[in-house]
């Protein structure tokens, strides 16, 4: 059984992204349906997106100036002239039984965008941005597996019918060796920024607004590329790391025993880190694609598209140059609060009042290792940036110290409420009030004599048996500066 | 009242000689007594339009002046879709489907305050051109009961011969108003596609699909086709343009002037094929239109040749895909889901059950037109064609304002004669099929009879010049007459 490392020692990778957007338009692709997640099944539905017999698409131009926005992000040259097309193919969550999607005619091609891993930028090609409509949902029932093979009831809702739906599919990426999970989560990473700071999406995987399919080979070192797979099912940007990691394992261990690849649709399990065998493209369907002929070309005029141009915010990347400067930070150390995915989380933390230096201890620190711990993504910790301002604001009033903020922070990942309200609660203000502090003090040295006699004498080395002391005593809620010159004060 | 012209009884109407009520119940009368031998209607909805009718007479009686239509009955081709009325496009597969919303068409109907009578028989998903692919039995012609009324929309053709309403609507994709409208001596016209929205209209083949309207005079046609036609947003391929004053034109032509009008003889209809009666009667149409003053004019476009094939590779392929959603899962007929079957052997089932055999033959040949590796050499090639046939017409109407033909090779021919041979039924649409492929409007005006049965002359014009057809159209009429078929 080859590891990873033997793998990627024997065998080089190409991979490749298909990534599916749905747009966050008021309204759906081809009608007035709004687009609300999470609305009761089969209620965001009409003639055109249940695809009752005589209705008709009419394009959204909403969608459609996203999707050259995306495009112009990617550095894609738009079409000046596009039809849609169907995609023919029977399934109960499609209503007509066909998608109108793009096939030769896609609005944007030929882009790419740059991403870094480990300070070096990797050029991915982008083939293709094209604009369809996503299908409804359908749940099997009854059947051992959830799937349509053996159920006695299938039900379908179909309000994601029609939503506009963004596809993004990279050029082969060849030459990332080793890097090339890595390389891959970046893409996807990258990407899902781009899309968030456009404001046309919120590319969120775990509801599906953000999906991705990795396509993996690998072949000998100078050979020709290999048979690829593609994998679905990948729900996070961990999984698309893991998926492609696994799948070049599975296949270097395939290729090393004299195996061959078969081209095929692979299913990741999130829970094993696995793919397993989906439909073979053998088999795939003729989707008979042709010119949607219900809808007129698109031919976007070059005076929309640099207007559009002309108004991209800035992105990611140039943003992130920006704030590297703003923060003055090291490349390394730039790279370390990308790798670790918190751009975002420090700058908004910045934003709510932290010094950046304070605002990267905290999500580097504390809050990295937490999320590790628990294996979470870092965004989803449980604690907000302006819950992280505000602790950080107590311990530069002096109200806590950097244990006690530990303390507090427990309590804010585990839903306590704000820093402030939590410090209040558990009662971890750092006692300053100096007449609790003498008092304290003064108990000490009484029930230390000896060690008093030593300071007394000189010896400010033993003035940490009392402070310790009074530390207990106040249950570590003094500053224990604060303690050593009040000992030593009043001792002198 | 059943023989009056649509525009008469909207003026009676308007003038309160008459009431749509009475008008309605008239041509209620007329279905009941002799719809059970021509078979023209699919579903009739008294009550429907009774209440209609009523409603239209009140707004009358209030004083609203309302267009030249109201409270005139009309019968819709089933394939329009019309809210909480059945409409099934003749299949078995829509039977009892009743529409959740009005197609754009009915929508002007209703606010025009016409009366809609019915739905009427059709040719499966209007695939066919004598009704007798429907799947719930043909429509008899009322000039021959055995012989068949022209298709797909022959109900609607029918239903105008036989006094049953003064107004119908149909749908051309290839000739589907047209071909019906000569074979039973009355009008029908295409308008040019985009020029009539599809909004509602269950679809056959997209590109070609074209609404329009039916009636036993040109005006009549034109004052529907005014009713009906114009820019609807919900249909992306409908055209953002003022509809041409075809009311107007036909005014004009009924004059029975035509000097200065160039008129266009297609070379390649050399008549061949076609009943040596039909071309008789339609050269004397032309030499009459000469005496009106009109010019005619030889032209060649020869790729009007190649259109049947053409027209016979993109409609079933756009069809192949258009009737994917008759699957049993959200409407109509579902067969076989008894637990026994996985849920695509029900899709399966349902619509090995629901479509009649023209209908699978053109999805099989639609479906194997667009496989990967046949896509070029069929649909491809198909879509130059269309091309070409587009580049005649346009270089033909630099030399003539018209263009004229026989709407059809040959009479009504009986009942069951070309049902066991595909391409013989397939010649019916041998001239109307080009002005489809190429978009433009075409209208058919009776022209005479031969061995006693009507013949049709075509008269098409360049996109969005409607109007034209329509003044020729009447001045033909101005000649000719309507024809009157023997009593049922
Ligand atoms: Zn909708």
């Amino acid at each position: 059984m080859l590891s990873f490392d033997d793998v990627v020692a024997r065998f080089e990778p190409v991979i490749g992204l298909e990534t599916h957007v749905e747009l966050g338009t008021r309204t759906k692709m081809f009608c007035g349906c709004p687009t609300m997640f999470g609305a009761e099944p089969n209620t965001q539905i009409c003639p055109v997106c249940l695809g009752l017999p005589g209705s008709l698409p009419v394009a959204n131009r909403a969608a459609i100036e996203a999707t050259i926005r995306i495009g112009l992000a990617l550095n894609c040259t738009i079409a000046t002239w596009c039809r849609f097309a169907r995609k023919n193919y029977f399934y109960p969550d499609m209503p007509k039984n066909f998608q109108i999607s793009q096939y030769d005619e896609p609005l944007c091609v030929d882009g790419y965008l740059d991403v870094e891993v480990d300070g070096v930028t990797h050029r991915i090609g982008i083939e293709r941005v094209h604009l369809e409509e996503d299908t409804g949902k359908t749940l099997h029932v009854g059947g051992a597996t959830g799937r349509i093979h053996g159920a006695t009831e299938s039900l379908v809702d179909y309000n994601r019918a029609g939503i506009p739906l963004v596809e993004i599919v990279t050029k082969p990426v060849p030459g990332t060796g080793a890097l090339a999970p890595a390389v891959a989560k970046a893409y996807v990473t990258e990407l899902r920024d781009v899309i968030r700071t456009l404001g046309v999406s919120d590319v969120r995987m775990e509801q599906g607004s953000l999906r991705c399919d990795v396509n993996t080979s690998l072949n000998r070192p100078g050979g020709d590329w290999g048979t690829r797979t593609e994998t679905k099912n990948v729900n996070s940007l961990r999984s698309v790391e893991r998926a492609v990691r696994s799948e070049m394992i599975r296949q270097g261990n395939v290729l090393e025993t004299g195996g061959t690849i078969i081209q095929e649709t692979r299913h990741f399990h999130e829970d094993t880190g696995d793919t397993t065998p989906g439909r073979s493209k053998e088999t795939a369907t003729d989707y008979r694609y042709f010119p949607e002929p219900d809808l007129v070309p698109l031919a976007p005029d070059a005076e929309w598209v640099a207007s559009l141009k002309a108004a991209l915010p800035e992105l990611p990347r140039v943003h992130r140059q920006r704030l590297q400067q703003d923060w003055g930070l090291s490349d390394l150390d730039m790279q370390s609060i990308l790798n670790a995915g918190a751009v975002e989380l420090i700058e908004q933390t910045v934003a709510a009042g932290a010094s950046p230096e304070a605002a990267r201890k905290w999500w580097l620190g504390e809050l990295s290792r937490r999320a590790n711990e628990s294996g979470v993504e870092l965004a989803s910790i449980g604690a907000t940036p302006a819950q992280v301002a505000q602790l950080q604001a107590l311990v530069d009033a002096g109200k806590l110290t950097d244990k006690l903020a530990r303390q507090v922070l427990e309590g804010v990942l585990a839903g306590e409420g704000d820093p402030a309200a939590i410090m209040a609660a558990r009662g971890l203000e750092v006692v300053s009030d100096t007449g609790a502090l003498t008092s304290a003090i003064d108990e000490a040295i009484a029930a230390h004599p000896d060690v008093a006699e030593k300071i007394r004498g000189g010896n400010h080395a033993a003035a940490g048996v009392l402070i310790g002391a009074v530390m207990k005593a106040t249950r570590g809620q003094a500053d224990a500066k604060t303690v050593r010159e009040l000992v030593l004060q009043r001792l002198s | 009242m059943i023989k009056e012209t649509a525009a008469a009884l909207g003026a009676k109407i308007a003038a309160g000689e008459i009431t749509s009520v009475q008008a309605t119940q008239a041509h209620l009368d007329r279905i009941s007594e002799v719809d059970g031998r021509v078979h023209a209607f699919l579903h009739v909805d008294p009550e429907g339009a009774l209440r209609a009718a009523a409603a239209i007479d009140a707004r009358i009686a209030n004083g609203e002046q309302l267009g030249p239509l109201a409270g005139v009955p009309i019968a819709v081709k089933d394939v329009i879709a019309t809210k909480g009325m059945p409409t099934t496009a003749g299949s078995k597969i829509l039977e009892g489907w009743r529409p959740p919303y009005d197609a754009t068409l009915t929508t002007r109907l209703r606010e025009a305050g016409l009366v809609i009578l019915g739905k009427t028989n059709m040719d499966e998903f209007a695939m066919g051109s004598s009704t007798e692919y429907s799947a719930y039995g043909p429509t008899y012609n009322p000039w021959d009961l055995t012989r068949i009324p022209g298709g797909s929309g022959g109900g609607s053709a029918a239903a105008l011969a036989a006094y049953e309403a003064p107004l119908s609507i149909g749908t051309d994709t290839g000739g589907s108003i047209r071909q019906p409208g000569a074979v039973t001596g009355t009008v029908g016209a295409k308008p040019t596609y985009g020029g009539t929205s599809r909004y509602g209209l269950i679809a056959f083949s997209s590109s070609l699909d074209t609404p329009g309207p039916c009636a036993r005079t040109v005006e009549d046609t034109a004052l529907l086709h005014s009713v009906i036609a114009g820019h609807d947003p919900m249909d992306s391929t409908s055209i953002p343009q003022p509809v041409p004053d075809v009311v107007g034109a036909a005014r004009r032509g009924a004059a029975g002037d035509l000097s200065g009008v160039r008129i266009g003889l297609v070379r390649e209809f050399t008549g061949e094929g076609a009943e040596p009666g039909v071309m008789s009667v339609f050269r004397d149409a032309v030499e009459s239109l000469t005496k009106l003053g009109a010019e005619i004019v030889e032209i060649s476009c020869p790729h009007f040749l190649y259109a049947l094939p053409a027209y016979y590779l993109i409609a079933p392929s756009e069809c192949s895909s258009n009737l994917a959603r008759f699957d049993g899962v959200r409407f109509g007929l579902r067969v076989g889901d008894d637990g026994s079957r996985s849920l695509e052997e029900v899709m399966s089932v349902t619509r090995e059950a629901g479509f009649g055999p023209e209908v699978k033959r053109r999805i099989i040949v639609g479906t194997y037109a667009l496989s990967s590796g046949y896509y070029d050499a069929y649909y491809g090639q198909a879509q130059k064609v269309r091309t070409l046939i587009t580049r005649d017409f346009t270089a033909a109407f630099e030399q003539v304002d018209v263009i004229v033909s026989p709407t059809t090779p040959f009479v009504a021919f009986p009942l069951g004669s070309r049902t066991s041979d595909p391409y013989q039924m397939y010649l019916a649409d041998l001239y109307t099929i080009p002005t489809n492929l190429y978009g433009g409007p075409a209208i058919s005006v009776p022209c005479g009879l031969s061995e006693g049965l009507p013949v049709g002359l075509q008269i098409m014009a360049p996109t969005m010049a409607d109007d034209r057809m329509y003044r020729v159209g009447a001045a033909v009429e101005s000649v000719v007459g309507t024809l009157t078929p023997p009593a049922l």
